[in-house]
């Protein structure tokens, strides 16, 4: 790597807050989240783009966030999970994960729900088949997905009057 | 820039490649250059019997295009792609220029008759996609070159095609793929282009295999002499995927199912292709 590498700065909106940063280049997304925001809700899993742990909204589309620099969020308005909750009220997606033990250890849960979100965003009422292809890029080790899937079903189903 | 940067640059796409390879220092670049920035870049267009791509083009976009999904293997290679995370952000041109031997959009664009546009230094030119790929993770491009457009002719009337690969999960590489591209007139294959991926360093086209077919009703003595076809042509390697034997079986296979969605799409039927998990 080259010796002097300049930070580069950029602006943009994170849970509808916007952010000015100067980071530098191979700073990944998930780190400027984690490290520099304290936004610890974002989980690193495996680093190699499997687990989906990382998984963020990027302008309303789910990205892996270990497998983005932090500086090509220039510009972007991001959602972590610690932006679902509204005025202490837990969002439908977050309820409906609990009420149907979609979790047990939690490390995934934050990732499983963005992915679900970006699919309840386009379609309120998803059959199984749409519901796995939404969710396949995220791993849990826990559940057996059962109940993740019950999940996702009612967190539509409440989102509708939303 | 890029000539200004040398060797030790590398153009980032979607970067669902190439990040994962930085961080194993598979791939350790002095210089990234983001092409994300470059506006004018992601495009399907249709134009004159061809479909045209923006070299970032992302696979989500042309999953979700009606456009592109006049050409339903293209739609097939984009929606199995990974994941819904790495298909919003990979691109079609980043991939193609990747030439993993894995990736899944050359196998498919073996198939069908397709100009890569590369733009650099000396001007633009245009090569076949199966002159771009010229070996795992080898292509065509000069040093400061780049794609900047897929440009897929559209097949025919009366043809169809179908892509299908077997993954262990949808994140991971398939073990084996394979693409089908059928041109029939009735029950006879008028012309057919077989293409299989992940078992060798490039796709391989099965000539064989075509030349069984053509001219031939697609009976079940034909399809089983396209399968030995194909699995002679593998050229697989065991490893933690699978030994070189199961990849040969699993590659026959593999294209009997595909040349069965093709010939159905060919008769203007709607199938929907899904890859096939372990």
């Amino acid at each position: 790597m080259p010796d002097n590498v300049e930070n580069i700065s950029i602006n943009f909106k994170v849970n509808g807050k916007p952010y000015s940063r100067s980071v530098e280049p191979r700073k990944l997304l998930v780190e400027l989240l984690r490290e520099d925001l304290d936004l610890t809700g974002t989980h690193v899993g495996c680093d190699t783009s499997y687990c989906g742990a990382c998984t963020v909204l990027m302008n309303g589309a789910a990205v892996k966030s270990c497998t983005m620099f932090a500086l090509q969020a220039d510009g972007a308005d991001i959602l972590t999970v610690e932006g679902l909750e509204r005025n202490g009220e837990l969002h439908p997606i977050q309820k409906a994960f609990g009420d149907c033990y979609g979790l047990q250890c939690g490390y995934c849960t934050p990732g499983l729900m963005l992915a679900a979100l970006q699919l309840l965003s386009q379609n309120k009422k998803p059959n199984e088949k749409e519901m796995r292809k939404a969710i396949a890029g995220n791993t849990c080790r826990c559940t057996g997905y059962q109940n993740i899937l019950k999940a996702i079903q009612v967190a539509g189903q409440n989102m509708k009057g939303a | 820039m890029l000539a200004e940067l040398g060797d030790d640059a590398k153009l980032l796409a979607g970067g669902q490649s190439l990040i994962p390879l930085m961080k194993l220092r598979f791939a350790n670049p002095s210089h990234l250059v983001d092409l994300n920035f470059v506006s004018g870049t992601s495009y399907i267009n249709e134009d004159n019997g061809t479909l045209r791509f923006g070299a970032l083009t992302r696979h989500a976009e042309i999953e979700s295009s009606a456009v592109a999904g006049k050409i339903p293997i293209l739609h097939d290679c984009a929606a199995g792609i990974a994941d819904v995370q790495v298909r919003n952000r990979g691109t079609i041109g980043g991939s193609l220029a990747e030439a993993d031997p894995s990736g899944d959009w050359a196998t498919v664009l073996f198939t069908l008759a397709v100009d890569v546009r590369c733009i650099g230094t000396n001007g633009k030119r245009t090569v076949s996609v199966s002159d771009f790929i010229k070996d795992a993770y080898t292509t065509d491009l000069a040093q400061g070159e780049l794609v900047s457009e897929v440009a897929v002719k559209i097949p025919p009337k009366g043809s169809g095609g179908a892509y299908l690969a077997f993954k262990r999960s949808a994140p991971v590489y398939p073990t084996a793929s394979a693409a089908v591209q059928l041109t029939m007139s009735g029950d006879v294959c008028q012309d057919a282009a077989i293409a299989l991926g992940c078992v060798g360093l490039i796709p391989i086209r099965v000539k064989d295999a075509e030349s069984v077919m053509r001219g031939q009703p697609l009976s079940e003595k034909t399809i089983a002499s396209a399968m030995e076809a194909a699995r002679n042509a593998a050229d697989p390697q065991s490893d933690m995927r699978g030994s070189a034997e199961y990849k040969r079986t699993l590659v026959g296979a593999l294209v009997k199912r595909a040349i069965d969605i093709a010939v159905r799409r060919a008769r203007g039927e709607q199938v929907e292709a899904t890859h096939i998990y372990a």
